[in-house]
């Protein structure tokens, strides 16, 4: 029995954690995506890539419970995650973080993170007590922005942050929920590469004893941290296996530079 | 600690003079007004509770602040109980009409959530009108009791001060909200509800109680309104009774809940002094008042006051140690 964190393994060898089954999505008549079968072994980083309008976007939102399926099935880890919203989905133990830096601008960091901290007790409903409840999140957001690189920042308005930490910020929130399943949504997109580099190497960081999706245009990125990766084209899967394995794929490299090369 | 952080950025000083400002309002003004600015006051700051802080435009409460006065009425007529516990009874009837149409609002937000709550009131107002055994139509509610063992309660200055408590207490409930843990998810919903939804928190779910609970405040204030009056009519549920509280909430400011109490008791004492004045066209005058304070000071007389008076305290004092010893978050500021 190998481990179910073992890398570069072919599927099947570690329990999915994530799996769909003959998933679509269509808009008016437009076949967006599908069917797309896909498996995600837990422990493992799995990685979406393909050209743009491959349908990465739209599947990241079917996983994370923005957009509802039109036809087929999502399991997370053994339960029914289809057409569940946002929140439910939350709830199952799937974190996402955000393409687009998501924050509430006047809100320090800190808070941030004490609110995401708060999802998982009741005090949210508590119209009655004190704001300064939230304290007793105090100590383990300082901490997991300690982790994340932010903790100059804790007391920082989210606006105020420059671009490469508000990003930081986003995946504070993610592990905030102490996620089994991490969706990343482009985490290095328009970053500098300083910034490319601290990100890989917090999200090789934090994936321990986590499963990781991450959708990425960053070959480099997929390289250094992806187990698996899955190329879409076109809303249906093209080719998937080791980094490697798919970059040496015939119809990958013609995905990606189209037909005309020798 | 509490005192401090009620009065907000003006301090203890601030919540004194508004606190005895109530205390001296019925000698500065003819009682009954004075109660109708305590009703309004609390109706003001309910809505303010959706539209400052949920970020929800709400054009018909007056379905909640009509059917309290009619159900307030109702109990205080045939059970003939003390009057905090029918105005109670009508908020809570209330917080119950809230659920069904809140739940079916909230779907929506901005120009679209409005006019649903817009509908669902005028659906309220209808049920009224033909309703007329219950309701009395157009004739309205009359000779409603106004109970309090102990206390004559005929006399308008004495019930002035008996309808204080209940006022303070509910002012004081929309505040503890405010600035509880529910209320920084819900201001998290209104600033960036896909956002807050990721982390957990079901946006609509969120919604809907601070709606419920906005029904409630205002169902407080309506049932005190119909018990000052003595009486409950078809404008109660009439949508420029909702108009009104939206005036009131803009014309202070929104999303500061002072603004709330000070939009209202500006727009109450103006109208009463036109109609002692014999001025006919109240609303002429009301209006042109509003126009003139959204186009000329956008925050609403209280927050253009208290950003001038933040403006002046930081001028003079040391801002940097003030901004990092407050601990509390950094409340919006609308621009």
């Amino acid at each position: 029995m190998t481990s179910s964190t073992s890398t570069h393994g072919p599927p099947g060898t570690a329990r999915p954690l994530l799996t769909t089954h003959s998933l679509t999505k269509s808009f008016g008549g437009f076949t967006a995506l599908g069917p797309v079968d896909l498996s995600v072994a837990e422990g493992t980083v799995h990685a979406l890539v393909g050209p743009n309008g491959a349908g990465k976007t739209t599947l990241f939102h079917l996983l994370t419970g923005y957009l509802r399926p039109t036809t087929g099935r999502i399991a997370l880890a053994g339960r029914d995650g289809t057409g569940r919203p946002p929140e439910r989905i939350a709830r199952l133990g799937v974190a996402r973080s955000f393409q687009v830096t998501s924050l509430f601008a006047t809100v320090s960091a800190v808070e941030h993170v004490e609110l995401a901290l708060m999802s998982g007790s009741s005090l949210g409903r508590a119209f009655w007590r004190s704001d300064r409840q939230l304290a007793r999140h105090r100590s383990p957001a300082l901490d997991l922005l300690d982790r994340v690189g932010l903790a100059d920042w804790a007391g920082e308005p989210a606006g105020r942050l420059p671009y490469g930490r508000g990003r930081a910020l986003e995946l504070a929130l993610a592990l905030a929920l102490d996620p089994r399943l991490l969706l990343l949504d482009e985490p290095t997109a328009g970053m500098g590469v300083e910034d490319v580099e601290r990100t890989v190497e917090l999200i090789a960081r934090i994936r321990h004893g986590r499963t990781v999706v991450l959708v990425e245009h960053n070959m480099s990125v997929v390289a250094s941290l992806a187990d698996r990766v899955t190329v879409l084209q076109r809303g249906r899967l093209l080719a998937e296996g080791a980094y490697d394995e798919v970059r040496a794929d015939e119809r990958v490299v013609e995905a990606y530079l189209g037909t005309g090369h020798d | 600690m509490i005192l401090r952080r009620l009065a907000g950025a003006g301090g203890l000083p601030l919540l004194v003079l508004a606190l005895g400002f109530a205390l001296a309002l019925p000698w500065l003004l003819y009682p009954p007004v004075a109660t109708d600015i305590l009703c309004w006051a609390l109706f003001a700051v309910a809505l303010d509770l959706l539209i400052g802080y949920a970020g929800l435009l709400s054009f018909g409460h007056a379905a909640f602040w009509g059917s309290s006065a009619y159900a307030t009425g109702l109990i205080a007529i045939h059970t003939g109980l003390p009057f905090p516990v029918a105005v109670l009874g009508g908020a809570v009837l209330a917080a119950v009409l809230a659920l069904p149409i809140g739940f079916l609002a909230v779907r929506r937000t901005g120009i679209y959530f409005a006019m649903v709550t817009l509908a669902f009131a005028q659906l309220v107002y209808f049920t009224a009108n033909q309703w007329k055994d219950v309701t009395g139509g157009e004739n309205g509610l009359q000779a409603i009791p106004r109970k309090l063992p102990g206390l004559d309660l005929d006399d308008a200055f004495t019930f002035y001060y008996a309808a204080l408590p209940l006022v303070l207490a509910a002012l004081f409930a929309a505040w503890r909200t405010v600035r509880s843990p529910f209320g920084r998810v819900v201001t998290a919903v209104r600033d960036n509800p896909d956002r807050t939804r990721a982390l957990g928190y079901s946006a609509d779910r969120y919604r809907l109680a601070a709606f419920t609970g906005s029904a409630f405040l205002t169902g407080v204030a309506g049932g005190l309104y119909a018990i000052n009056h003595r009486f409950a009519s078809l404008q109660e549920v009439y949508w420029t009774t909702s108009g009104k509280a939206v005036v009131m909430v803009l014309l202070g400011g929104i999303g500061t809940l002072w603004g709330a109490v000070v939009g209202a008791a500006a727009l109450v004492r103006l109208e009463d002094w036109l109609a002692t004045a014999g001025f006919e066209q109240t609303q002429v005058v009301t209006g042109t008042v509003f126009i003139a304070v959204v186009l000329l000071v956008r925050r609403g007389l209280w927050g253009t006051a208290a950003a001038l008076a933040r403006r002046a305290m930081e001028k003079t004092s040391t801002p940097r140690a003030e901004l990092v010893d407050d601990t509390s978050i950094p409340r919006k500021l609308r621009a």
